[in-house]
């Protein structure tokens, strides 16, 4: 394609996963304990998508991907100094809540509304990439609600691969049961992929990317818009995290089937 | 160019930047030092009030690299009289940086030790026995006593409580948002570029290389960014500083021989726990009478509990996890503690030196502030205030040169920072300082005696220095006399053939009762590791720790490298070699000065390098 894409992600920050995430009740309803105390990473599997929307714009002269965002703000700012170095984009920020109990539809909403505001997106080479499921809103929802605001009828979901065929049109395996993928194909933009892991490591930190994303990330920032989803078509009942037992002996290049006897006996044993 | 070891990308393109300010390590001293200079960038019509002479007729370009992940994983818990803090932040509202408030309560506590498993001399347990025996009447209670008094210059009931890594997570905040200048986290810095005898700005560290350091798919080299002035405040165990040091030497009489390792949790207190929020606690005397210790309450219920072991606690067993525990578990604290969560753990190397471990603190092309500039003072117990204060007179220095437009050669800077520096309270106070704490290599009693002597004649009269480096002694010494040699040699083969570590063994041999894990508060090591903070180590990048020589490691017995090890990464080898796993380094830089072979006067036979990863919390 000449004239490239516009590939619009739609990435959301959670609490750093590696942290005790520890739920309450509030007057507004649940949340995290010290919420606003934990670090912030952008959403694992938006960053997959992410890294896969840089890599075929790479690919793809004319293109330019978006990150489209909501999050507190201070922690969007934190989020950014840690991937703004990997991957050129252009941040389109919402500051709101992100904890985890946010209405899906709700957060669909804000997120088509934002990208329906990006200046000179061009809907006919519109890729909106995103994760298949996500950190926080475990309904896996999201993204399909966000293609559906916006009248994308191509949605793929738990992809793993999106290969340009040379006639323009895209072959996109998706993750299935039993381990396997689905082979299929679309015309091409429009179309939404919800982005499983992908095939791609991490990039590497680059500090003329982080340099060049900072001048035009910081100014969104300080311009993004404040909203609150509308909370009044879903009410928690309750909220706890899984009941655990930790009992830690790291090990190194142990066999499949010695780690999975010593779990037997210690579930055994328990 | 550099003072590192052979390129990796000789034959690759390396890409190099330019900017006017090359920054290395966010702490309170860049802090400080951002804080300042960031007011001082733009007019009120926002055109540059300091012109870039990189980029001609932009705002000034200032760049800063941390190596942790997160702005906020820095580990200290603070208690500062923040007189430089305030100086910066004269409406400074406790309120808006979480996890901070203001003392209201402070003590100095004498644990006498319940399980009689430490070693203490003669004249201390004689002393113990006076305290119990007098016990109520003077105050003695769960085994501690608390002092009527604390001395002057260890007080700071005018201060604040803070988490360091929600300060320097606010401060960054404060900072990225103005959009003036940038701050990188995860981007380790591997040496300092130096031409001829001027710093040109730093290295980073190589990305896409295997452990050894040799490049691998995706190799990227690091990139040079190049800069008319480097602000090294990578703290006392990084690399631009060390790689400054090796290059130029130390001034006449300056070393860095005195470290401390603090380790601590943060807890989340029961709610009975009867401690007030703002509560500091000063505690000597118990897990061993040379650790010292501390307990700050924050607001929400959230404790800091740690302890510091330092470089002259000569016995050979010296795991800071097991001792916080005991620390923890001492009836005095205990029944506040009990019924505790971990929230948070981490451990961090302290440059202990004060003023005689202050490097030459400015010279062509760079500048030092913070800890490893030597700004700790040792006496006070004081390092987040003054490492702040030297921030901000770096940059009053480099805004005075800058409108001068002036040079950054060593003779500017140390006309308009040092001069600043030494006419201020940090240098004044940190002359007091300086040999206060020369008494403690002979032990508790003979330390307290040099600091008093040292705080309350304002440094006229002091005990003269050690005249030993020595670290650690043997086993034998240590414990000969509690252990028979025989059983001593069989407790270090079977540590030796396990690959562990020995103190377990040996202090469960003296009488140190087992840790009564509850899954909770009381956890093992490698659940510290998980829980307390998530160690993380990105893959792409070489191992930071390696040893140079391996003879010299296969003789060393026992490896205060392995004994000393914050996160159990340094694990004794087959071969004799320590092994380094940079899955498990909190990157707290004890391996460093816990090198014996720098007692025979070589030089350490651990390189500790620029590394990623390390601790993810922000509560430490």
């Amino acid at each position: 394609m000449s004239n490239g894409y516009h590939i619009v992600v739609c990435g959301s920050i959670v609490p750093d996963p590696l942290q005790t995430l520890e739920p309450i009740e509030t007057p507004a309803g649940p949340a995290l304990k010290n919420e606003m105390l934990l670090p912030a990473v952008l959403d694992p599997w938006a960053g997959h998508a992410l890294y896969e929307a840089a890599n075929l714009a790479a690919h793809a002269p004319g293109s330019k991907v978006w990150l489209v965002s909501l999050g507190v703000k201070a922690k969007l700012q934190q989020v950014m100094m840690t991937i703004a170095q990997k991957v050129s984009f252009e941040l389109v920020p919402i500051d709101g809540p992100a904890g985890g109990f946010t209405d899906a539809h709700a957060a669909a909403a804000l997120l088509a509304e934002a990208i329906q505001g990006i200046a000179g997106l061009d809907r006919s080479r519109l890729l909106l990439f995103g994760g298949w499921e996500s950190a926080s809103r475990g309904a896996g929802v999201t993204m399909q609600l966000i293609g559906e605001r916006l009248g994308i009828l191509d949605q793929f979901q738990g992809v793993d691969q999106l290969t340009v065929q040379p006639d323009g049109s895209f072959e996109v395996l998706e993750r299935i049961e039993g381990g396997r993928h689905q082979v299929s194909r679309c015309q091409g933009a429009p179309a939404l992929f919800g982005w499983a892991t992908g095939n791609l490591p991490e990039p590497r930190n680059n500090p003329q990317i982080g340099m060049a994303n900072m001048r035009a990330i910081m100014p969104a920032l300080q311009r993004a818009k404040s909203a609150a989803p509308a909370a009044e078509s879903l009410r928690y009942r309750s909220a706890s995290p899984p009941k655990q037992q930790r009992q830690t002996r790291i090990v190194k290049n142990l066999a499949a089937d010695e780690i999975a006897q010593e779990i037997v006996a210690w579930i055994e044993k328990a | 160019m550099t003072p590192v070891g052979p390129d990796p990308a000789a034959t690759t393109d390396r890409q190099q930047m330019d900017v006017d300010i090359a920054c290395v390590g966010f702490g309170p001293a860049m802090g400080g030092f951002l804080t300042t200079l960031s007011r001082e960038l733009l007019n009120p019509d926002g055109s540059p009030k300091l012109e870039s002479s990189c980029m001609p007729g932009g705002p000034l370009q200032v760049i800063c690299y941390e190596r942790a992940d997160g702005l906020g994983f820095g580990v200290s818990g603070a208690v500062t009289r923040g007189r430089g803090i305030r100086r910066s932040f004269p409406e400074l509202d406790l309120s808006q940086i979480p996890m901070a408030t203001a003392v209201k309560k402070e003590k100095l506590v004498y644990l006498l030790d319940p399980t009689g498993a430490s070693n203490r001399s003669f004249a201390l347990r004689a002393a113990d026995k006076v305290i119990r025996t007098l016990g109520s009447l003077i105050g003695c209670r769960e085994n501690a006593l608390e002092l009527p008094l604390i001395p002057s210059f260890l007080q700071k009931h005018d201060g604040f409580v803070l988490s360091l890594g929600q300060f320097n997570q606010w401060v960054g905040e404060q900072l990225t948002s103005s959009g003036l200048l940038q701050i990188w986290p995860g981007t380790p810095v591997s040496a300092p570029l130096i031409e001829e005898r001027a710093v040109k700005g730093i290295r980073l560290a190589d990305q896409g290389v295997a452990l050894d350091g040799t490049p691998q798919d995706g190799f990227m080299p690091g990139m040079d960014i190049r800069a008319a002035l480097t602000v090294v405040g990578d703290g006392p165990v990084g690399a631009v500083g060390r790689g400054i040091d090796a290059k130029f030497g130390m001034p006449a009489g300056h070393h860095y021989s005195e470290w401390a390792l603090g380790m601590k949790m943060v807890i989340e207190l029961p709610e009975n726990s009867g401690l007030e929020t703002g509560t500091v606690l000063h505690t000597f005397g118990f897990p061993e009478p040379g650790i010292f210790g501390f307990l700050y309450v924050h607001p929400d219920r959230l404790a800091s509990v740690g302890i510091f072991i330092p470089s002259w606690f000569r016995s050979p067993v010296r795991t800071a996890y097991r001792y916080l525990q005991h620390f923890i578990l001492h009836p005095y604290l205990w029944r506040h503690l009990r019924g505790g969560t971990l929230k948070s753990w981490g451990a961090k190397s302290l440059q202990e030196s004060g003023r005689r471990g202050e490097p030459y603190l400015a010279g062509d092309g760079y500048a030092r502030i913070g800890e490893g500039s030597g700004s700790t003072n040792v006496l006070s117990g004081s390092g987040v205030d003054e490492a702040w204060t030297t921030g901000t007179q770096l940059a009053e220095a480099v805004i005075e040169l800058l409108q001068q437009k002036m040079p950054f050669t060593r003779r500017n800077l140390e006309e308009s920072y040092v001069r600043r520096r030494r006419a201020s309270w940090v240098d004044r106070e940190s002359r007091v300082a300086a040999d206060s704490r020369n008494g403690f290599p002979q032990g508790l009693i003979s330390g307290l005696f040099g600091m008093a002597l040292a705080g309350f004649t304002g440094g006229r009269v002091v005990i003269p220095p050690p005249t030993s480096r020595k670290i650690g002694s043997s086993l034998e010494e240590r414990f000969g006399a509690r252990i028979p040699p025989a059983e001593l040699q069989k407790l270090k083969d079977e540590a030796a053939g396990r690959s562990l570590p020995l103190h377990d063994q040996i202090m469960n041999r003296c009488g140190w009762p087992e840790i009564p894990f509850d899954g909770k508060l009381l956890v093992s090591h490698q659940d510290a590791l998980l829980t307390g903070g998530s160690v993380q180590a990105p893959p792409g990048y070489a191992n930071h720790v390696s040893f140079l020589r391996p003879d010299v490691c296969k003789n060393c017995e026992p490896k205060l490298c392995v004994e000393m090890c914050s996160g159990q990464a340094i694990s004794r080898g087959e071969s004799g070699v320590p092994q380094f796993d940079r899955e498990k380094c909190i990157y707290c830089g004890a391996c460093l000065w816990n090198c014996r072979a720098e007692e025979s006067g070589e030089p350490a036979n651990v390189d500790f390098g620029a590394g990623a990863g390390g601790l993810h919390s922000t509560l430490n």
